[in-house]
């Protein structure tokens, strides 16, 4: 392969940029400090293009693409910030708060919180769509762990790290729209499944949807960081 | 013809409240009502929580008291656990119960009582009001508003938040204490002292003038409830339960928290959505009792502090048996911010306040606990029953203001006798009903903290519903 074929060029947001081939938007548009808000991208981890935060323009297309699974094409034009792109954003970010109970005030995630640090970021203040209410069930069966999927966006972070890093592949997912959900095995209960108890999937759970139970009261920061080590660690 | 008196809503009361007075064909006061006019409904939407969580959930039933709810929360989670919490994870939780008391007893007096004992009942309605009280007597205006600020101060020094900490879990608390804010909690109380001694003073000098109000404030023989330690001293966080009959004989001693829903039992009226405890064995409504700070002033033997206990002995004067009136809640809140800043202190001397180790790791090892502590209003009950992964399945609150409901109404009937004559009331008449309520300091809800001068309608309803009177202020 000759080295042309391998660099890319293109602009965001009016930017001339250079990118590799098979490199995702969302990856240059970090690696040149341009923000893109995200919330089920997690470095370490492959991308599914779930919570759509990461739409951006791309000239020539009609539709709005997400950045994290978009791969970079020579002579992209790329626009990350619009009025489109935040009315859209703030919709899917609405659409969130409203279909499962996000009460920030007794969240044992309160202030250490993606999805909350996303809506304070935006601005969001009030929610323009009506709640839900939908009562999701909480499992607890779990001796350390709690899952409470009022709390959940599908994000699918849980599913890819117990797959991708863990190796044990107990979280998967079932059911369609507002039926779905995270699940342990076949929707046995978290405890009785073959969990390994390592933990992975509560440090990169955005939200408090999974959460440690002995953390309940007690500052929650989840701390994703450890996944890029372990890649790194594993491909060396 | 037969007439309906309604006060809508009472004011400078924590929540919403209604009173209503009905006369008989010659203007005498037949009957007197008062009525909490909202539901909540904490008990039925925790159904399904993890039991760890509910001590910061139901902290939320109040904004006033909502430590003795974390208190009471935790401790019926750690009786599903089967924990006894660290030492000094359980003194801290006794500070941080005590500040509230201070606080909270700073903000009903200064606040919400202050204006009627102060600048009179009878007073201008447009300037009685704490800043009424700030601009009439400027040093107790100032105190007040110091006292609560210390209460909340040292809340938050503990706990990180003034309102709605998480600080206390099941199983102690989430921090210890640091050399640094215990020193700065210690300097804060040499003038909580000072100013409730000024307080005190001044309550003294007035309550003379307010005879005719002692007499009819809920003043009646009637049954007390409250916490009391094994020696008979005041405790407020860890403790069991005494009732006291109108002569001040024990009637049930030693009532830890899983036995209350063995002994009291909960009355349904139509007209209230609080609900009337009562002592299953005296039956509704002659089980009916009274808590908070005059019950337990009632009960205990010794408060176990200097200025307190000086205090207590002149209280204890004030009758031969239990003190019966209402009125002197106000009296035995000031003794009991006394106790509150002496004990802190105290508590702050152990010499293993500062251990690092605060809390006790346990699961769920039975599925039912219950847990009480002494909100300010009163003995506050919290009861759960778990599944064997600990999410709440049943739960129960039994609130201080509830305990108080049947007396209150009684009190409110005994003053609108005294002051609602031939059908004719005036400003004045209608605000020492209202006082009255005021005595038991109820907290109705954590929703709405009366300020100032809220708005008041009263009507005047004939027998046929039609109003022909309104008096309206605010």
């Amino acid at each position: 392969m000759s080295p042309d074929s391998d660099v890319k060029t293109l602009t965001i947001d009016e930017r001339e940029v250079s990118a590799r081939a098979g490199q995702t938007v969302l990856d240059v548009a970090r690696e040149n400090e341009i923000p893109i808000p995200t919330l089920c991208h997690l470095e370490g981890l492959s991308d599914v293009g779930a919570c759509r935060l990461c739409l951006v323009e791309i000239a020539g297309s009609p539709k709005l693409l997400p950045a994290c699974v978009t791969t970079v094409q020579e002579g992209m034009q790329i626009t990350t910030d619009s009025e489109r792109l935040r009315k859209h954003r703030r919709t899917i970010l609405e659409m969130l708060f409203a279909e499962r109970n996000h009460v920030c005030s007794v969240c044992v995630a309160n202030n250490h919180c993606e999805l909350q640090s996303m809506a304070q970021s935006m601005g969001l203040t009030h929610i323009r769509l009506p709640y839900r209410n939908a009562a999701y069930d909480v499992d607890a069966s779990h001796i350390r762990f709690t899952v409470d999927h009022n709390r959940c966006i599908l994000c699918q972070r849980c599913i890819r790290v117990c797959a991708e890093i863990e190796g044990a592949h107990v979280w998967d997912i079932m059911n369609r729209g507002t039926n779905c959900l995270v699940i342990t095995d076949l929707k046995d209960d978290w405890g009785a499944s073959t969990c390994t108890s390592c933990g992975k999937c509560v440090e990169v759970c955005p939200t408090g949807a999974l959460f440690n139970k002995a953390r309940v009261g007690s500052p929650h920061p989840k701390k994703p960081e450890f996944l890029p080590y372990l890649n790194l660690m594993r491909n060396a | 013809m037969s007439r309906t008196v309604i006060i809508d809503p009472v004011t400078r009361l924590e929540g919403h409240g209604k009173i209503t007075i009905m006369l008989d064909d010659g203007g005498a006061v037949e009957n007197a009502l008062f009525h909490v006019t909202q539901v909540r409904g904490f008990e039925r939407f925790s159904e399904g929580r993890p039991y760890y969580e509910m001590p910061s959930l139901m902290a939320r039933v109040c904004g006033i008291c909502p430590v003795s709810h974390l208190l009471a929360s935790a401790k019926a989670c750690e009786a599903i656990m089967s924990v006894r919490i660290p030492h000094t994870a359980a003194q801290l939780r006794r500070v941080l119960n005590l500040a509230q008391l201070l606080q909270s007893h700073a903000l009903s007096f200064f606040y919400l009582a202050s204006p009627d004992l102060l600048l009179g009942m009878e007073s201008d309605p447009t300037t009685r009001n704490v800043l009424g009280v700030a601009a009439a007597t400027p040093v107790l205006g100032k105190a007040g508003v110091a006292l609560r600020r210390i209460g909340q101060t040292i809340i938050e020094l503990l706990s990180g938040k003034r309102i709605h900490t998480g600080w206390v879990v099941p199983g102690g608390v989430t921090e210890p204490l640091t050399a640094e804010k215990r020193d700065s909690i210690l300097a804060l109380l040499p003038e909580a002292l000072r100013d409730t001694q000024m307080a005190l003073a001044a309550y003294k000098q007035i309550a003379d003038k307010f005879k005719q109000e002692i007499e009819v404030f809920a003043n009646f023989p009637s049954n007390y409830l409250g916490m009391v330690d094994s020696d008979g001293s005041a405790v407020y966080t860890d403790g069991n339960l005494r009732l006291i009959d109108q002569a001040g004989y024990t009637i049930e001693d030693d009532i830890s928290a899983i036995r209350v829903t063995q002994v009291f039992g909960e009355a349904v009226e139509p007209y209230s959505f609080t609900k009337f405890p009562y002592y299953k064995p005296l039956g509704y409504p002659d089980g009916c009792y009274r808590v908070g700070p005059l019950a337990r002033l009632n009960i205990v033997a010794n408060m176990g502090t200097d200025c307190a206990d000086k205090e207590l002995k002149e209280f204890k004067q004030l009758s031969k048996g239990p003190v019966e009136s209402s009125f002197f809640y106000h009296h035995a809140r000031l003794v009991e911010m006394l106790y509150a800043i002496e004990m802190i202190e105290r508590i702050m001397a152990d010499p293993k306040i500062l251990d690092k180790h605060v809390k006790a790791a346990a699961g769920v090892n039975r599925l039912e606990g219950a847990g009480h502590a002494e909100a300010p209003r009163g003995v506050l009950h919290h009861h759960y029953k778990v599944d064997e992964n600990g999410k709440i399945v049943w739960a129960n609150l039994m609130i201080a203001t509830g305990h108080n409901n049947y007396a209150m109404n009684r009190g409110v009937l005994q003053a609108a006798r005294a002051y609602v004559k031939k059908g004719k009331f005036t400003e004045g008449a209608l605000n020492r009903i209202q006082a009255v309520v005021r005595t038991f300091d109820p907290c109705l809800s954590c929703s709405t903290h009366a300020y100032g001068q809220m708005p008041l309608n009263v009507e005047l309803l004939n027998s046929d519903g039609e109003i022909v009177d309104r008096l309206v202020q605010g």
